[in-house]
């Protein structure tokens, strides 16, 4: 007990902020910054895999989550019947194409020994295959696109239940992180940093344009839920009798049946969408904690142990035997995987899937902030980066828009700099992420919760 | 005649803007780029430094515009350059004295780096948005074009017309001045040369006398004024927009590595290198080859390899195939 003391104060700080913001502010806003951070800490422990517990520098977490969000949509959409009998055998003919594409070159790269002719014979075949399969799907896409593009304009999806998504998008984001493992993982650390960012940046140009798929910057709204409607839970009966139960003793004060009735009316909305996110927030939560009961016994197992010592020596760990490449390999899919599924939570809670929001510095600067804040190679330290740093980005305008009236509280409001200053409160958040980064990074390089291995 | 016509649509469309870019770009690549051979990290603040030195050099534009002082013909903004490049220089001094030096005594790895330059870009990210906030900024002024497509038309009897703005041309001479000016002083002079003995190897250059303070402050002012010039050069032929250029991070990116990442003359090929091959490949060829084939083979799609939304996939693309099959560098990185 004693020693994970400042765990549970770090945490219980984290909760007591969090109730601050729903008493101060309102239980709406706090609840939807609760749901926010759960799915930044599950971003963050995706992340700490790879960095903490591998050393391994993943900078396309973007990507990854664009995956998860993709995933959502491919699988919770109900298919689009005339866009797959307009274009849907072209579509299928390409996917062909590339899998034959894949095939060939397989075949050559295990057939004959590694050769410029072999090099450049592969070069030709990707080439040739793209502008193939670039002009013959042409005709396809153009028709899929034409149809109703207002609301539809791609195929669709499987219209399954949307919480298959979070699996889906695993695997999405696992398959993506294979490829990206298999040719970069080679790479010294700040290069594989580099080309990880490029190669998400490439995923979102391709999931933005190709609307056939996604509908790119169209977006795709209105996706089905896990939980209720707010509406219909305003018309249910046992919702109603609920609200008027836990408002009993406030509505009770109200004599007037006409005044309490539209008492009562207003705490139903109001209590509806915070019965909404309350839901989420139990799914969301059942994830969070299965991750992490995975995570930290996957941290003490003899495979944990496996991984710090790669990551701690990689050489020594290659000499007794270890296949360091295999393992690296692995712990980046896993990662990823991870980071995937909380890329289909993100577009599960808000229902709808924006390609042109997924932004670098929100989707991958922002995590690795929470990763080294929070304390790499901890999940517990992790998890409470993600609280952390979501807390304060969202929180940081009002709190600097306090700070900036505290201190110019003697100037008045015409001032053109005070008014400057507030005008440009939302920007503040940044400055707050980066100060905070530097001072952790200077002061304490392993974070709020440092990584601490028990030998039992 | 239509020959001449296709010559000209293709040195209009893609030949000049690309130069324009390329010098752009590879101003930016040698600044990552020496960043990242004497220093030794790679520097995640490049896009946002970039656009702190052209933040202070419109702020610098306007006074000069307030006061009634211009250059005639020329933007004003010339003239502002000198002094956003001080402030840029400051400010680089200020965050390595703060920042970067910490680290560079404790011998930290590469990778520690550039995370504590993410906590850089981060806050010159919100320095540049807090003082001149995240909109669109023109601050060009003077004369906009050269030659204008009509002109040249009515000149030449030709179809198609040839347009030449003067932000381009400045673009491109100031950045042949600027380059063979470094190679001079990187090749030729004393401090030079122990720049280069530094980057290649640290203790042998600390064994012979040369001093690494010296070093590291003439770095951050090459890299000041590179990094000056070069946003400020970007910011006069489009429009300076921050988020824009937290964006040119990653083709400057691009530029830095396939040139060969240390290697500043790498560097600065590259940055033609990635604007060639970004526009080459996405321009739509209809036009040209209505020119130069015969009107039965004319074609009747647009002849576009790629949409013109993959342009900056198609550089993050080479970059990806040139690290994974040559990481030195198309030129052979590490030697600056």
């Amino acid at each position: 007990m004693r020693k994970n003391l400042n765990v549970i104060a770090a945490y219980s700080i984290m909760m007591v902020l969090i109730l601050m913001v729903g008493i101060f502010q309102s239980w709406n806003i706090a609840l939807s910054i609760f749901n926010l951070c759960l799915i930044s800490a599950v971003m963050t422990m995706g992340a700490n895999i790879q960095w903490g517990y591998a050393g391994l520098i993943n900078f396309g977490i973007m990507g990854y989550t664009a995956l998860g969000g993709l995933a959502a949509v491919l699988i919770s959409v109900d298919p689009v019947q005339e866009a797959w009998s307009a274009g849907g055998f072209d579509i299928l003919m390409s996917l062909w194409l590339i899998i034959v594409m894949v095939l060939v070159i397989r075949f050559i790269l295990k057939r004959f020994e590694k050769s410029k002719v072999r090099t450049y014979s592969i070069a030709a075949i990707i080439i040739s295959g793209i502008l193939l399969i670039r002009f013959s799907a042409e005709p396809g896409i153009e028709a899929i696109e034409a149809v109703d593009p207002a609301k539809t304009g791609f195929l669709g999806g499987f219209g399954l239940p949307i919480i298959f998504s979070w699996i889906v998008g695993a695997f999405f984001a696992g398959g993506l992180a294979f490829i990206v493992g298999k040719v970069a993982l080679g790479l010294r650390a700040d290069y594989l940093a580099i080309a990880t960012l490029l190669i998400s940046e490439i995923v979102i140009a391709i999931i933005k344009h190709e609307d056939w798929l996604t509908r790119g910057v169209k977006n795709v709204i209105g996706l089905k839920r896990p939980a209720p409607y707010e509406v219909d839970l305003q018309t249910t009966d046992w919702f109603i009798n609920l609200v008027a139960k836990f408002n009993s003793g406030k509505l009770g004060l109200i004599e007037n049946l006409a005044d309490r009735q539209a008492a009562l009316n207003q705490l139903v909305i109001e209590g509806s969408s915070v019965f909404v996110k309350l839901c989420y927030s139990g799914l969301f939560l059942v994830v969070v904690i299965i991750l992490l009961i995975l995570t930290q016994k996957a941290l003490y197992s003899p495979w944990g142990r496996m991984m710090r010592a790669i990551r701690d020596n990689e050489e020594a760990a290659n000499a007794m035997g270890k296949n360091v490449v295999k393992q690296h390999l692995l712990i980046f899919i896993l990662g990823s995987a991870i980071v995937g599924i909380a890329g289909a939570m993100l577009v599960t809670q808000d229902g709808l899937f924006t390609p042109g929001s997924y932004r670098p510095m929100r989707y991958t600067f922002l995590i690795w902030v929470m990763v080294i804040v929070g304390g790499s190679g901890n999940n517990f330290g992790a998890i409470l980066g993600g609280f952390v740093v979501w807390f304060l980005w969202i929180e940081a305008a009002p709190i600097s828009l306090f700070l900036i009236n505290f201190f110019t509280a003697g100037i008045p409001e015409t001032n053109a700099l005070k008014a400057h200053l507030i005008e440009s409160v939302p920007y503040f958040r940044f400055l707050m992420m980066g100060l905070g980064l530097l001072f952790i990074m200077r002061y304490r390089p392993k974070g709020i919760l440092p990584e601490k291995i028990e030998i039992k | 005649m239509d020959f001449v016509n296709a010559i000209i649509l293709l040195l209009n469309y893609i030949f000049i803007p690309a130069l324009t870019y390329g010098s752009q770009l590879a101003l930016g690549a040698i600044f990552v780029t020496l960043i990242y051979g004497i220093l030794r990290f790679a520097n995640f603040a490049t896009g946002d430094m970039m656009s702190f030195g052209t933040m202070m050099t419109i702020l610098f534009t306007w006074y000069f515009q307030s006061l009634g002082v211009s250059l005639g013909v020329l933007p004003t903004a010339l003239l502002a350059i000198p002094f956003g490049i001080i402030f840029m220089i400051l400010y680089m001094l200020l965050i390595d004295k703060f920042v970067f030096k910490y680290y560079r005594n404790q011998k930290s790895p590469p990778v520690q780096f550039a995370m504590v330059s993410i906590g850089v870009m981060f806050v010159t990210q919100a320095v540049v948005r807090i003082i001149i906030g995240p909109g669109d900024r023109r601050f060009f002024d003077g004369e906009k074009f050269i030659i204008k497509a009509r002109e040249f038309k009515e000149m030449t009897g030709l179809n198609e017309g040839l347009a030449l703005k003067s932000t381009q041309v400045i673009t491109i001479f100031v950045t042949i001045v600027l380059v063979s000016l470094l190679f001079w002083f990187l090749n030729r002079t004393k401090t030079g040369k122990s720049m280069k003995a530094y980057s290649d190897n640290e203790d042998l250059a600390l064994l012979s006398g040369i001093d690494p303070k010296k070093i590291v402050i003439v770095t951050w002012v090459i890299a000041g004024i590179l990094a000056t010039i070069g946003g400020a050069l970007y910011g006069l032929d489009k429009s300076f927009k921050p988020f824009t250029y937290f964006n040119n991070m990653l083709p400057i990116f691009a530029a830095a590595i396939v040139g060969g990442i240390g290697n500043p003359f790498g560097a600065f090929l590259g940055g033609y290198v990635i604007a060639f091959s970004e526009i080459l490949l996405t321009y739509a060829y209809k036009k040209f080859f209505m020119y130069i084939l015969p009107e039965s083979m004319e074609p009747n799609t647009l002849v576009q390899l790629l949409s013109t939304d993959y342009k900056f996939a198609v550089s993050f693309s080479i970059l990806v195939i040139v690290l994974i099959y040559r990481p030195s560098g198309i030129f052979k990185g590490k030697v600056l």
